[in-house]
């Protein structure tokens, strides 16, 4: 051994990793109380969060009438939601016939089904399924719903209402604007200038317009316009109308990630042989489409929200559902009751639809730099 | 002059040629990035470019397979004359195999399926039988072991590796590298040029932009030498190092081979 000390002479043992675990009381202390300061605010954000909680929560649950038929049953100080569990029928089905409603069930199961299926790993036969829930059900849930054939007795879409017409616009909104987003990004990005016009024209116009215009002219320019008694359905019409509208929305959104994929990938892909379809769907979109999970995603929670705006051309979605309740002589004077339970059931759906979001871009990590 | 002539005399001596660059001129706008380009490479020749940055030599062996458009001149690799017909173009790239210089591996892709992801669509080959031959070049360039990680997982050295498997499993004619080891660590670039090496030895056709002048002592058939769009130099390697005729020539060897 020699004596001097400016060099080491042997590796210096490893150290174990500090200790990163905490538990309940070690994590307030260390984000909330580690310090005089820290602990003063933290003290009084929880007292006024509790000040603002707490009411709520005797108002909802607490002091809250859950179980009746009638006004009567509203006796206590807090919410009744009599109002709600008396009209859930209604909130759910609209005006379809209580004789029928067993298609609309069949259709919900099928739909819930499918896109556990699709949301679940480890289960099989995903492009099957996937090809299905496009194709399959849409059809199914056409004949079921509508009905007039198969002996089923026809139900006009105005009878329709409810979480089930929100679902229904909410559900063909997004299955249908993707994929047109979809090609109209490609088409903006699109080398024939004739192509990149019209979809540059397209995203454009429907981007300028709101939703709201939008609805309005589907359901009143539109049929001035259309000759004799050609009757187009309303719900068609407003479902191609924020289809169109969202599908602008979703195109720049895609075109973002576009975008952000480099020339190399596309260059690497020619270089193989590869033809632009096949660049495109196998190298590009894949890549593109990962990396605006969030854009899509939040495209789609603006477009499920959206769907309460057909209220205004008269198609009575889950909120005007509520709302008509709300002029029912019966029930006069629950309106909180009405748009708390609306707020809570837009909630749930788009809260699951975000963390599922970010459930799937963890998955997609293939802990990849360009 | 005399070992000039010699030198062409050997380009000419084998069978047909493989590439045919024939007065090829490009423009970038009114930029004139290649003039007057005459090349001719016959079947496994091995030929490396180098010249200062900007001198065109990359966008020449892009011309090669249409990731760069020319705008005068004619190429004709394999016999197949380049168009802008696009089922032509095609035809071409799946003779010529690329290697970048930042390796362009697919990302979503592991490394195994970035190797079959062409043979599956070009060739429309069955998924079983391009995985046997994916699995034979990942094999030769040593990288076998990694075929289930994904390209981010692996060094890059590795990547470059991978690129070059994933270009062979076409079973190309020719062999583009553009500056395959300049985004390399010092120590990954010997693991790279040892299988080009490999690969030279085996009579495959190259053509490759570097920089790595060891390289081109040990395989290189012909030297090129480029500047400003032009080719200034081309003699074999022992007579462009030790006895470079033009001055510009001189000047980039010092440069380089100087310090």
């Amino acid at each position: 051994m020699t004596t001097d000390s400016t060099f080491r002479t042997e590796m210096i043992e490893a150290r174990d990793a500090p200790d990163q675990r905490r538990g309940v009381i070690g994590w307030f202390r260390a984000n909330l109380f580690n310090g005089p300061i820290n602990s003063i605010v933290s003290i009084v954000v929880i007292y006024l969060l509790a000040r603002l909680i707490w009411p709520f929560l005797e108002w909802a649950v607490i002091d809250a009438d859950w179980i009746g038929t009638t006004r009567d049953a509203c006796t206590g100080q807090g919410a009744c939601w009599v109002f709600i569990s008396a009209r859930f029928e209604s909130i759910i089905y609209g005006f379809y016939p209580e004789a029928a409603r067993w298609r609309v069930d069949i259709v919900f199961a099928l739909l819930a089904i499918l896109v556990a299926w699709l949301a679940v790993p480890k289960l099989p036969y995903k492009k099957w399924v996937a090809l299905f829930a496009l194709i399959g059900l849409p059809i199914i849930a056409y004949f079921l719903l509508v009905g007039g054939s198969f002996g089923l007795e026809y139900v006009p879409t105005r009878a329709w209402g409810g979480l089930m017409l929100t679902l229904t616009i909410a559900v063909l909104g997004i299955v249908g604007s993707l994929p047109l987003g979809i090609i109209l990004a490609l088409g903006r990005r699109s080398k024939m200038p004739f192509v990149k016009g019209i979809c540059v024209i397209f995203i454009e116009f429907w981007r300028g317009v709101p939703l709201i215009t939008v609805l309005f002219m589907a359901s009143v320019m539109l049929p001035l316009f259309v000759p004799g008694n050609l009757d187009f359905d309303k719900l068609l019409r407003a479902l191609i109308g924020i289809m169109f509208f969202w599908s602008a929305y979703m195109a720049e959104v895609i075109r973002s990630g576009l975008q952000a994929i480099g020339k190399g990938q596309t260059e690497a892909g020619q270089a193989l042989g590869l033809n632009y379809w096949q660049r495109t769907g196998l190298i590009v979109l894949p890549q593109a489409l990962k990396l605006v999970i969030p854009g899509i995603v939040n495209t789609f929670i603006a477009l499920f929200k959206d769907t309460s705006l057909v209220l205004i051309i008269g198609l009575f979605d889950l909120l005007a559902i509520i709302r008509a309740g709300l002029t029912d002589s019966n029930w006069l004077g629950f309106s909180t009751e009405g748009y708390v339970f609306a707020a809570a059931v837009y909630w749930i759906f788009c809260f699951s639809m975000s963390r599922y979001s970010l459930y799937i871009e963890r998955r997609l990590n293939t802990g990849h730099k360009r | 002059m005399s070992e000039a002539t010699a030198s062409q005399t050997t380009a000419s001596g084998s069978d047909r040629p493989m590439i045919e660059i024939d007065h090829l001129n490009k423009w970038y706008g009114s930029f004139h990035v290649l003039r007057d380009i005459n090349l001719t490479v016959t079947k496994g020749e091995r030929i490396v470019i180098c010249g200062p940055s900007g001198s065109g030599k990359s966008t020449m062996i892009r011309c090669i397979n249409h990731l760069e458009e020319h705008q005068q001149g004619s190429i004709v690799v394999n016999g197949v004359p380049m168009t802008n017909d696009v089922k032509r173009i095609e035809q071409i790239r799946r003779n010529v195999g690329m290697v970048f210089q930042h390796f362009n591996l697919f990302p979503h892709l592991t490394v195994l399926e970035n190797c079959c992801l062409s043979q599956i669509w070009v060739q429309k080959k069955p998924r079983a039988e391009a995985e046997k031959t994916a699995m034979e070049y990942l094999e030769r360039v040593q990288i076998a072991n990694q075929a289930l990680k994904y390209p981010g997982q692996l060094s890059g050295g590795q990547q470059q590796r991978v690129a070059i498997a994933r270009a062979l499993c076409m079973r190309p004619e020719v062999m583009l590298f553009d500056e395959p080891t300049s985004a390399l660590d010092p120590e990954m670039i010997k693991e790279v040029l040892d299988v080009m090496i490999e690969l030279a030895h085996e009579g495959m056709t190259m053509l490759c932009v570097t920089h790595e002048m060891g390289f081109a002592k040990t395989v290189a058939d012909r030297v090129i030498f480029m500047d400003q769009g032009q080719i200034i130099e081309e003699a074999p390697p022992h007579e462009f190092f030790n006895n470079p005729r033009s001055e510009r020539t001189q000047l980039f060897l010092s440069q380089i081979l100087g310090h």
